[in-house]
This record gives C-alpha cells, sequence and structure tokens, in this order.
C-alpha cells in the first residue's frame, strides 16, 4: 500500500490520514503480540484468549508480569532508534546513517561491558549498566562531533568516517574487555550485547518514557527543518533554517533516544535503518511525517521482531532484528543496482 | 538593502577577497562577473550572510545577518546557490514549497496560501507541469528552474543567484532573467553571479566585475565592459554592440 503523496502539499487532513494509519496499526499489533506466545513444550505458536488475560490464573500473570512490559519496552525500543536513525539521516543527508555506523551503539556498549566488568550491575543491577551505556552513547556522539567538525560545518563524509573509526575502537576496546572477564560476567556481557529485552519491567519502562518522550517531541518539532537540511547546510539557511542549532538539537534528541534505547534493551541494530528506508518509499520523505510515521513503524517492527523471538524460543529480539536487517541490505543493494535514487552518489 | 563595506575573507590563511564593498538596492538589478576563481561566489555567500567576513561588514537592510535570527534573514533574502542536490526524493513542487518555511510558524504545515505561491512560481519559471516529477529525476536546466521558483516563492525583497542561468537553453536563460527584471520592477534588490555577459549587459543596471578576490570596475554595463582592466581581467577583448531595438549584446574574442 503507497500513501507517497504524488507532490501535493502536505495539508493537515493528509497528515491526520498517515497517523491515524499508523497509530491504528500499531494500536493492533500492540494489543496481539502480549496473547501470541510459544506453544505447549515449546513448539508451535499458541494465542492466549483475551478472557484469560482478566483471570487469576498462569496466563495472566504471563501477560502482565512478563508479556506486556517486554512488548512496551520493544515498542518503545522500536520508536526509539528508527527516529533517531531518521534524524542521524537527515542531518548528516545520508541514507545509510544510523546509531550502528556512527559508532553510537558501539559506545554505549562499551561503557556498559565496563560497567559490567567493574561490577556495576551486581551493585545497582540493569539500571546501573543502562545509566553506563546512556553515558557511552553521549560521551561517543560527542567524540564523534569533535572528530568530523571542520570548523563551524559537520561534513557528512567527516561525520560517518569519525563514526566507523569511533565504532571499530569501541569494539575492539570492549573485546580486550571481555578478555580479562570472568565466565559470568562474559555471559551477562554477551547477553547484553546480543540485545534483548527479557527481563524488562513496567518500572523499567516507566523510567525511559520521559526521555524518550522529550526526544521524540524534540525531532517532532525539527521536522521541517530537516526537510530544509536534505538540500545542504547553505540552501537550508537560504530558507530560514539556524543550521547549527538544528543540527545540535537533532543530534542531541537522537542521542538521547539511542541511549535510553540501549539501556533499556541494550544495542539493536538495523531498525534506524529499515525503517526510516521503508516508509521513506511508501509516505514520502517529508520528515514532517516521516519523523511521527517511523516512531510508529520503527515501535510495530520491533514489537513484531520481539515476538517471533519469543516464539522461537526466547532468542534476543537483536538476533531477528539482524537477521531481518541483512536481506533488506540486499534488497536495497538489489534495487540501487537498477538506479535507486536512495543509492545515488551526489 | 545589500551592503559589504571593504569585506576582507580567506578559507586558509590566503585571502579570496580583499577589501571588496559592494551594494544592491531596492529596486536595482546588479551582476556580479569576472573570470573563474575571482571571488564571486564567496563575495555572494557573504553578501547572503552565510560566511562572516574576517575584517569589514556586512548588512541585509540595515541588520547585520551574523547577529539576526536566520529566519528573519530569509524573509527578507533569497539566496540561490550554485549547486543544490538533495538527499531525498522530493518532488519538486515538495522543493519550491521549501521556500515558504520562514514565513510557516511552529512545525507548521503547508497552508492553502502556500501551495499557491508556489505553483504561481513554478509557472513563472515554466516548470508548472513539472510540480509532481521527483526533483532527482529532472534534467540540470529543470532542476535550476525549479531551484529559482523556489527562490521567487519566498517573497523576499533581496534575492542574490549564483549563476541562476547555468545549464538553461537560450529561451529559459532569457525567460528568467526576464523574471528577474520583474523582480526587480517590483522593488526587489537583485544580485547574480553570472558568466553570461549577454544577460549582464541587456538585463543589469550595474555591473560589478571582480579578478582576484577584489573588485576592478563598479559602474554601468557599457562602461564596465569596455574597461581596459576588465577585459584584462578576463584575457580577452570584449567588443559590445547593440541591436537595432537597442538591445547590447557582446562578443569575446
Amino acid at each position: 500500500m503507497s500513501f507517497v503523496s504524488g507532490g501535493a502539499r502536505l495539508t493537515r487532513a493528509r497528515w491526520s490520514l498517515y497517523l491515524s494509519v499508523g497509530v491504528i496499526g500499531l494500536a493492533v499489533i500492540l494489543l496481539l503480540a502480549p496473547l501470541v506466545g510459544p506453544g505447549a513444550h515449546g513448539r508451535g505458536v499458541a494465542l492466549m484468549s483475551p478472557r484469560a488475560v482478566w483471570g487469576d490464573g498462569i496466563d495472566a500473570t504471563i501477560f502482565w508480569h512478563v508479556r506486556l512490559p517486554r512488548t512496551l519496552a520493544a515498542a518503545l525500543v522500536g520508536a526509539a532508534l528508527a527516529a533517531a536513525g531518521c534524524a542521524f539521516q537527515a542531518v548528516l543527508r545520508n541514507p545509510l546513517a544510523e546509531p550502528f555506523t556512527l559508532g553510537v551503539s558501539s559506545g554505549a556498549s562499551l561503557a556498559a561491558v565496563i560497567a559490567i566488568r567493574l561490577g556495576v550491575a551486581s551493585v545497582a543491577g540493569t539500571a546501573g549498566v543502562g545509566a553506563a551505556a546512556v553515558i557511552g552513547a553521549v560521551a561517543a556522539v560527542a567524540l564523534v562531533w569533535q572528530l568530523g567538525r571542520v570548523g563551524a560545518t559537520l561534513p557528512p563524509a567527516t561525520l560517518v568516517l569519525a563514526g566507523v573509526t569511533v565504532s571499530m575502537f569501541c569494539g575492539a576496546a570492549a573485546l580486550v574487555v571481555q578478555a580479562t572477564a570472568d565466565f559470568a560476567e562474559m555471559s551477562r556481557m554477551l547477553r547484553w550485547m546480543m540485545g534483548g529485552l527479557e527481563w524488562t519491567q513496567l518500572a523499567t519502562v516507566a523510567r525511559a518514557l520521559p526521555p524518550l518522550v522529550l526526544g521524540a517531541a524534540v525531532l517532532i518539532w525539527l521536522g521541517r527543518d530537516l526537510n530544509a537540511l536534505a538540500a545542504g547546510p547553505e540552501a537550508a539557511a537560504s530558507v530560514g533554517v539556524a543550521v547549527g542549532r538544528t543540527q545540535t538539537l537533532a543530534f542531541a534528541a537522537a542521542s538521547l533516544l539511542v541511549g535510553t534505547s540501549i539501556a533499556i534493551a541494550g544495542p539493536i541494530g538495523f531498525v534506524g535503518l529499515i525503517v526510516p528506508h521503508a516508509l521513506r518509499a511508501t509516505v514520502g520523505p517529508d520528515h514532517r511525517v516521516l519523523v511521527p510515521m517511523s516512531l510508529l513503524g520503527g515501535a510495530a517492527l520491533v514489537v513484531g521482531c520481539d515476538t517471533i523471538a519469543r516464539v522461537l524460543g526466547q532468542l534476543p529480539v537483536g538476533v531477528v532484528t539482524a537477521l531481518a536487517g541483512g536481506p533488506f541490505f540486499l534488497v536495497l543493494l538489489v534495487r540501487g543496482k537498477r538506479g535507486s535514487a536512495l543509492w545515488r552518489s551526489e | 538593502m545589500l551592503a559589504l563595506a571593504d569585506v576582507t575573507f580567506g578559507y586558509d590563511a590566503r585571502a579570496v577577497v580583499r577589501g571588496v564593498s559592494l551594494t544592491v538596492a531596492r529596486g536595482e538589478l546588479v551582476a556580479l562577473v569576472g573570470p573563474n576563481g575571482a571571488g564571486k561566489t564567496t563575495v555572494a555567500r557573504l553578501a547572503a550572510g552565510l560566511v562572516p567576513p574576517r575584517t569589514g561588514t556586512a548588512r541585509i537592510d540595515g541588520r547585520d545577518p551574523a547577529t539576526t535570527a536566520r529566519r528573519e534573514v530569509a524573509q527578507r533574502l533569497a539566496y540561490l546557490p550554485q549547486r543544490y542536490e538533495l538527499a531525498f526524493p522530493f518532488t519538486a513542487l515538495e522543493v519550491v514549497m521549501m521556500g515558504r518555511y520562514a514565513r510557516q510558524r511552529g512545525p507548521g504545515l503547508d497552508s492553502a496560501a502556500d501551495e499557491a505561491a508556489a505553483r504561481a512560481a513554478l509557472a513563472r519559471c515554466d516548470v508548472a507541469g513539472l510540480a509532481e516529477r521527483r526533483f532527482d529525476a529532472l534534467s540540470g536546466g529543470e532542476r535550476r528552474r525549479i531551484v529559482l521558483a523556489q527562490a521567487l516563492c519566498q517573497g523576499a525583497e533581496a534575492i542574490i543567484l549564483d549563476e541562476p542561468t547555468a545549464a538553461l537553453d537560450p529561451a529559459h536563460a532569457i525567460a528568467v532573467a526576464q523574471a528577474l527584471a520583474d523582480e526587480r520592477g517590483r522593488g526587489a534588490a537583485v544580485l547574480i553571479v553570472t558568466h553570461d555577459l549577454d544577460l549582464a549587459a541587456r538585463y543589469a543596471d550595474r555591473i560589478v566585475a571582480m579578478a582576484d578576490g577584489a573588485v576592478v570596475a563598479d559602474a554601468a554595463p557599457a562602461a564596465v565592459l569596455a574597461d581596459p582592466r576588465v577585459q584584462a581581467a578576463f584575457g580577452v577583448t570584449l567588443h559590445v554592440g547593440a541591436l537595432p531595438g537597442g538591445e547590447r549584446f557582446v562578443v569575446a574574442r
């Protein structure tokens, strides 16, 4: 189904139509996902009866205490990563930019691994590791920003190069930290780095909500400026965009979203790439629509992937998104060879 | 409306603009000409407030662009850069409507008035039929006219255009020059950077000639094109003639 406008102006009616379809679609997925789980003896798929949810049995306990927090956390993480990917792509004018290619995820992972190695997890629990991840994400962004900056501007090429460099360094440093860890710590590190939502509680979701709402609100507010930045900093400035302020705000908001999402679920790849790409082909490139739709689409994608992960045997959701991301990249590559505009050289 | 006073600028230790002073009044069309590397584009960017001068001052409607909100600057000044490449597949109409952003409030959506202004600008640039086409699928000349339509759609009192007729066929180059002359007619201050000396001679009120980062002549078109310093800067002899209707043309030998 395609909603691409064909160039018509973005009216309130058209904006509302997109958002309504997105909200209804996500609501259906959010209602169904916690009802779906593995069948008896871990085989097949079983659908929980909605009536059982309101009873006193084991199904109700599983629904309210296990699946619902996990589903809500998946939605928040997906929304955050997709919106952050969308913002990074707009600011850098690069459709391949996302938290992973910019080193943000690697920085967060390194900080989390160090926190586990230093015993923060034993003292402060997963919240402590999560806080370390947020600090790592912000530090990585600050470092990439400094390395990629040329004077007062942020050329996409130097920024992506800086991101790849920071990402590789953090990855190697994380391996060094792992090499010094004992078996229990290493197991915890691996589990965390694969990305998962298995132990999420409603309190975690509640804690993550304020920073995610703030980051998402800032990016929605910047939608028009992100459109203008698609033509480059000078063209954006000529139509009234305060380029430096917009870049700083978008980076800060996207980093907040990524850091918070990593704090909840560890690094989860490809969401920031898949969702904006797919939606750009569906609703068009206008960020006034694309950012809110990425929030909804990212939430739907990660909830779907996490449901598949649960059904397949409690796999970390990061494994499923990575398995989905690989073929998606291949499709993009094949389309690119046929001349897709998303991959054209500038 | 646009004023540079004794401006100097360089991207590194070497100065690419040296002591340039330039004014464009309301209702005036000024052409900035010169050989490649003379510093014309840098002067246009200085005049648009996109880069701050090292020394000297830049003013747009009496205001310092460095201390004025970019949104306020964009309500007074439209700037057409030499290169305009989009990272994402916007349509031509969406590109032109970006010219209305400085007049929208908050995260605002496009109004019917915005669309009417954009379609009128597209029609003025003879690209109304391309409104729903993807910008990145158009030819170089068509893209140039779309971006010009964006600048016209901005409704600013001053317009700076860096090579607005580059990549255009003669008919469309004349149409664009006429559209700019019309903007002058409604009281706008228009500054164009151009290599098209014919159009500069026909449409400009003044020509400012640059060489090696400095202004070598600033006067009426006929006087500038006959100036030996300008001809030396270009490295050619310029012959200015006139058609029976009085329109000037330039032949370089």
